[in-house]
């Protein structure tokens, strides 16, 4: 199109710019509608499918879980839809509380980390771990996620309460590779110092919140049930 | 909900993920404008300015959608609500202040639709941040955005000088630049937390 | 071979080499190159950024008569805004696990300067045949350049492709690939190769012209 053209075009009128940019708008708005509506329920199914499957790799003598979260009464109540970082309640086949499992955020070495771990209200103990998403450096600070030792800390990791049941006993710490003495520390990485310290902190700020909450009414919760 | 402190928000997006450098936001920009140290300052200045004023608005819009529960218009909205803003302020600007207007207006067009500013808006609500947050995280974004380019263009006047091989000049070595600069940038992964 | 054959099959090639559109033009790189370390994500990227592509030239081709000029920019990007929120629901129902590792990247294809510029330059000028073919040649060179900055670095950086293990264990792998950087230094090989190439072809017919006179 060369200039001379452009210039001889009719100015083009208002109605007609109002009518590209609404019609134009209303056709976007029915294509989105029409996606959104046919893919809503196989998203949600997703969504659900993925948090089932880390679930049954934390805490696998859990068969259903309940999502809860703090009231606004400083009780726990039970959710109908389970938020985008749940606290759930698990259960076993004969609808026994075996433990909870929290998802829990924070800042690693790259970016925030974000994890689910299971509690055991029979063990007083973290016994679960699992990286949901990570930036960190391939290599280095991903062995969080596979390291055979890393991850044996989590048989059995201490988070008893204190006797007024309102803090943990002893706080979650990482140590050093190998100087892991108390059943409360956390076996670090060496080549991934800052991640397992950031996993620790997580783990540690996450439990500490959640644990006593659970401890005071999870019970009463499940007997409702 | 995103509890980490506003300073620690600022050094991760200024530093350690570095909107072009980590992200590869704002490439067309960064290459573009980078030729020379005096554009690459002022494009810098725009683009923060940009961002922060991108920052308000997707805050403002994500709170409304969230109010009519409408996720899927988001996308939408946010690009055409932040170009028109922008838009706007660039009229407002060339009112008040026409001797800003010429340092950093020309500049502001080019920029609107620009994914580092959409990105901006995406991330910051991805990531929940609250209002002093988002500021926090629009202020780091740009002086990170500000920084890298400020570093290239540095580089980029030194090259022109270099005995470069005709077949690398141009992009070729503007990207290998940028892929030195983004592994030093990674020297800074482990602060702010 | 008639007149609009040759065309046709010319809209598409030309998006493969001539004017591909991440090595010649160097354009739309920017939400792509930050999503190219593994292959798949490559590959998804690229078939997300071809598929908006060509909805949203068909889209403005069909409509092009409709659009005023004044108002044709905020017009062309609420059609593409449009395809890309389509895309990015669709992506999450069929997989939750690569909608994650690509993020925001597929909601910023809206930002992709490529998507635009064809919109503008092509599909706004031409019927809707022709776009849709100049849109897939597009499209086709994009995804190809991606992807092969995508197995690049997942090769070196990983030592896999598509997830699969190309080397011993006693393979080092060059981490650096798989950073950031990588995508940097990846691109810029490509981009050597591509240029290295092109000249040779130019000198290659220049000489061809002077032996032929």
């Amino acid at each position: 199109m060369t200039e001379p053209e452009l210039s001889t075009q009719p100015p083009t009128s208002a109605w007609s710019m109002y009518r590209a940019i609404v019609g134009i708008g209303a056709l976007c708005a029915l294509v989105i509608v029409a996606v959104y509506e046919s893919t809503a329920a196989r998203i949600r199914e997703n969504e659900k499918e993925f948090l089932a499957n880390a679930v049954a790799e934390v805490l696998p003598s859990a068969r259903s879980t309940l999502p809860v979260a703090l009231a606004d009464s400083g009780r726990l109540e039970a959710l109908a839809e389970t938020p985008d970082l749940p606290v759930l309640l698990g259960y076993d086949t004969a609808n026994r509380l075996v433990g909870a499992i929290i998802a829990a955020e924070g800042m690693g070495y790259q970016d925030t980390i974000r994890v689910l771990f299971a509690y055991s209200f029979e063990r007083n103990a973290i016994v679960g771990f699992k990286v949901l998403a990570s930036k960190e450096t391939p290599g280095l600070g991903d062995r969080v996620e596979k390291e055979p030792h890393f991850l044996a800390n989590f048989d059995g990791l201490d988070a008893r309460l204190s006797d007024d049941g309102e803090t943990l006993r002893q706080p979650i710490v990482t140590v050093k590779q190998g100087e892991k003495t108390e059943p409360w520390q956390l076996d670090g990485i060496t080549g991934a110092t800052i991640t397992s310290e950031a996993i620790g902190n997580i783990l540690n700020a996450s439990a500490g919140r959640w644990v006593p909450i659970l401890e005071r009414d999870a019970a009463d919760l499940a007997r409702e049930r | 909900m995103n509890e980490a402190s506003n300073w620690s928000i600022f050094l991760n997006a200024a530093l350690i993920n570095n909107f072009v450098l980590a992200y590869f936001l704002g490439l067309c920009p960064f290459f573009g404008v980078s030729a020379k140290l005096e554009t690459a300052v002022r494009m810098g200045g725009a683009v923060s300015f940009v961002m922060l004023v991108a920052s308000l608005c997707a805050y403002s819009i994500n709170l409304l959608l969230d109010a009519i529960n409408a996720p899927y218009l988001r996308i939408i909205s946010y690009i055409l609500v932040i170009a028109s803003t922008v838009q706007l302020v660039e009229m407002l600007i060339r009112k008040l202040s026409p001797a800003t207007f010429r340092t950093l207006g020309i500049y502001l067009p080019l920029i609107t639709t620009n994914c580092a500013i959409l990105g901006l808006a995406l991330f910051q609500t991805n990531r929940g941040y609250d209002f002093t947050q988002a500021v926090a995280y629009a202020l780091g974004a740009g002086a990170g955005f500000a920084l890298a380019l400020v570093l290239m263009a540095g580089i980029r006047e030194k090259l022109d000088l270099a005995n470069v091989p005709e077949l690398v000049k141009g992009t070729a070595a503007a990207l290998v630049v940028a892929g030195i600069l983004s592994m030093s940038f990674m020297g800074f992964a482990g602060l702010g937390r | 071979m008639t007149r609009s054959e040759l065309t046709s099959t010319d809209d598409f090639v030309k998006g493969l080499w001539r004017e591909n559109p991440v090595f010649v033009q160097v354009l739309g790189m920017c939400p792509a190159l930050a999503v190219s370390n593994t292959a798949i994500n490559a590959l998804t990227m690229g078939l997300a950024t071809s598929f908006v592509l060509l909805m949203s030239g068909l889209s403005v081709s069909a409509l092009r008569r409709f659009i005023p000029r004044e108002a044709r920019i905020v017009c062309f990007i609420c059609i593409i805004a449009t395809f890309v929120t389509a895309v990015d629901y669709v992506i999450q129902a069929i997989s939750l696990e690569l909608s994650r590792s690509l993020g925001a990247f597929i909601a910023l294809i809206v930002g992709n300067c490529l998507i635009l510029g064809r919109s503008e330059a092509f599909a706004s000028k031409n019927g809707p045949g022709r776009s849709a073919l100049d849109a897939l040649g597009m499209g086709a060179g994009f995804t190809v350049a991606l992807l092969s900055i995508g197995v690049v670095r997942e090769v070196l950086g990983a030592g896999t492709i598509f997830g699969m293990n190309l080397f011993p264990d006693s393979y080092q792998t060059w981490t650096v690939m798989v950073l950031p950087s990588g995508g940097f230094f990846a691109m810029a090989l490509w981009l050597l190769l591509f240029n290295g190439v092109r000249e040779r072809q130019v000198e290659r017919e220049k000489h061809v012209q002077e032996v032929g006179s």
